[in-house]
């Protein structure tokens, strides 16, 4: 598949919708999403609570089912990406499992789609040191930090070679030194990697600072109210977050924010 | 020391000057030995009062060391002249004993510094004193009260009568411990945690089966065994059927419980992974699982002898635990009967401890095992 793909969008969304029956009546989860994200693309996520950027994330990766629409991820539906391991997924906690090491968590989705031992061992050691956790791969999760705990799990994600990252508010939970240099370390590994990345956040500078794009949503019903392509250089120290087009860029996401708020 | 300490210290001290006046005023047998040892023990405990500093303050713990000393002393002291017509000074002294025991336990316990090796001895050595003391004085209030041994034998009579039926008390052992209790046990958990996995598995079976077990679990032990003694005969057999009605569903609710105890956020996990049902069970679900299922085990490994020993109350070859305790207690002979208890007792514990420590071994990651040093 990975010879024909390359014309073929990353991610594919047509009209797509999900709806929840709760208790009071239909919640529109998403509405009409429209939506295509090219292959090499770092694609932010952004809107308040209940907008529907981390259920879209959940469509994507098959752990939701939309009511409506069609997507297509890889050019496959969303199972057959999901079964044939298109994508790598981290959530918003690290949900490492506290009776394996470092090394056995990331190496569980190789043990899980049965990947011999010397490899499963040869690209845990490679993903340990991507992510700068060399050396720790014989510790329990319980004896790491938390941002340490959330590069094991990125590793994790890493390591069966998936060229789609989808990213649920990975440095939600991390203190704000430790998010800035994740984030610096995320965006070397993108550039290195070359993957596909979706990422949901609720930072505008978070969401500026990565992408390449970014998609504003609003809430009540979720939909894609504006995407912006943001033309900052692909190298990005810290400090470009204080430059004038930096800051245009965080202000039309913030407008765009604004307008699909209402605040009544 | 902290206020507490002086304060057990104080009351030690005036137990055993209470001792050491009683055997002066009112003079019977061994007065002059009791009148030394409260004397002894008195200087003890007010020596944080006088300020006087024994020339054993060295080395590790020497306060405890101390009243440890103090404690030991006068227990022997009183073993020396334990008979039927203990003076009243005697009983002023063993409390004056059991309080400067508790000190050195207290004052031990609350070292700092200790090198790991020591630490281990001491928390070793707490339960082991504690122990030895409960004997001690069931031993002191037996023979010192003259307590019949239709009530109450003095623990060195039960031990004699041990040492001397030691071939009784190991078939016994076999009888009911192994054969009926063990083998109860493995059936009983083993087919629970299978019946777990099916009734997660399948809803059809958790509508049917669950309250099948419910049902059984209430069933009276008393009914079940004469019952089960007419299904499977006189011998063990019938027992371990007890022993797998009594177990099975503590072993089954508390299976059931583990297996839902995964987080949505780690199944989804999986999911991500197209792992499969065997994958996700053996992988995430069996480990959460593991804290409650060695709880059943635990909580079923003194339920399984319990069951096999009053089972055989119903029926019996002439052996077993249960089987000696009714026929021993009939002929009066109380400290057999406590024999057949003490092994039991020691099966419980030692059972009890075994899971306890494979439980260590396997959930070493639950936040209640994890050591802080590693």
């Amino acid at each position: 598949m990975s010879q024909d793909t390359n014309s073929t969008p990353a991610i594919q969304a047509d009209k797509l919708c999900l709806t929840f029956d709760a208790n009071d009546g239909p919640v529109h989860a998403l509405k009409d999403v429209d939506l295509t994200i090219e292959k090499g693309d770092f694609v932010s996520f952004i809107g308040p609570s209940g907008c529907g950027k981390t259920t879209l994330l959940r469509v994507i990766a098959d752990l939701e089912h939309p009511t409506g629409g069609t997507i297509s991820v890889n050019g496959m539906t969303p199972e057959e990406a999901r079964l044939g391991g298109a994508y790598g997924y981290v959530f918003q906690a690290p949900a490492l499992l506290a009776w394996r090491t470092i090394e056995r968590n990331i190496g569980l989705p190789l043990e899980i789609m049965g990947i011999s031992r010397a490899e499963q061992a040869e690209r845990v050691q490679r993903t340990l040191e991507l992510v700068g956790l060399d050396g720790f791969g014989r510790k329990f999760p319980w004896q790491l930090s938390g941002g340490m705990q959330q590069r094991a799990s990125i590793a994790r994600a890493l390591a069966f070679d998936a060229d789609l990252l989808l990213m649920d508010e990975p440095f939600g939970a991390l203190d704000e030194i430790v998010r800035d240099h994740l984030n610096e370390q995320l965006l070397q590994l993108w550039k290195k990697t070359g993957k596909t990345i979706c990422f949901v956040t609720h930072s505008i500078p978070e969401a500026v600072y990565l992408s390449t794009r970014i998609v504003v949503m609003s809430p009540r019903p979720g939909r894609v109210t504006d995407i912006i392509e943001s033309d900052l250089p692909d190298e990005r120290p810290l400090d470009i977050r204080e430059s004038k087009r930096f800051l245009e860029i965080a202000q039309r996401v913030r407008n765009g924010l604004r307008e699909g708020h209402s605040y009544d | 020391m902290t206020g507490f300490q002086r304060a057990i210290a104080t009351l030690g001290g005036l137990a055993a000057a209470a001792a050491l006046i009683i055997a002066i005023l009112d003079p019977g047998g061994a007065d002059m030995m009791l009148a030394t040892g409260g004397l002894v023990l008195a200087a003890v405990g007010m020596r944080h009062h006088f300020g006087l500093n024994s020339g054993l303050n060295f080395g590790l713990m020497p306060q405890a060391r101390i009243d440890l000393l103090a404690s030991l002393g006068g227990m022997a002291l009183l073993l020396s002249i334990l008979d039927g017509d203990m003076p009243a000074a005697s009983w002023a002294l063993l409390v004056a004993c059991w309080l400067f025991g508790w000190l050195a336990v207290e004052k031990a316990m609350a070292a700092r510094h200790l090198s790991k090796a020591l630490a281990s001895v001491v928390s070793l050595a707490v339960p082991v004193f504690f122990g030895a003391w409960i004997i001690f004085v069931w031993e002191m209030m037996t023979i010192g009260l003259q307590i019949p041994t239709v009530l109450l034998p003095p623990p060195s009579m039960i031990a004699v009568r041990f040492a001397a039926s030691t071939s009784i008390l190991w078939a016994d052992f076999q009888q009911t411990v192994i054969k009926a209790a063990l083998s109860g046990y493995i059936l009983g958990c083993g087919s629970a945690f299978i019946a777990a996995i099916l009734i997660d598995r399948v809803p059809f079976l958790q509508r049917g089966l669950l309250p099948v077990g419910n049902f059984v679990s209430a069933l009276p032990i008393i009914g079940i065994a004469p019952i089960m003694v007419m299904w499977f005969g006189f011998d063990w057999q019938s027992k371990a059927a007890v022993v797998v009605v009594m177990t099975f569903f503590p072993m089954l609710v508390n299976t059931l419980a583990g297996l839902q105890a995964t987080q949505t956020m780690e199944r989804d996990l999986l999911r991500t992974y197209a792992s499969s049902y065997f994958q996700l069970l053996v992988k995430l679900r069996l480990p959460t699982a593991a804290p409650f299922i060695f709880n059943a085990l635990k909580i079923n490994s003194t339920l399984a002898l319990i069951g096999a020993i009053v089972a055989e109350f119903f029926g019996t070859p002439i052996v077993g635990l249960g089987f000696r305790i009714s026929t021993e207690v009939g002929r009066m002979n109380l400290d057999m009967a406590w024999a057949e208890i003490v092994v039991a007792a020691l099966a419980g514990s030692l059972s009890y401890g075994l899971l306890s420590l494979l439980e260590r071994q396997v959930t070493f990651w639950h936040p209640s095992n994890r050591r802080k040093s590693s």
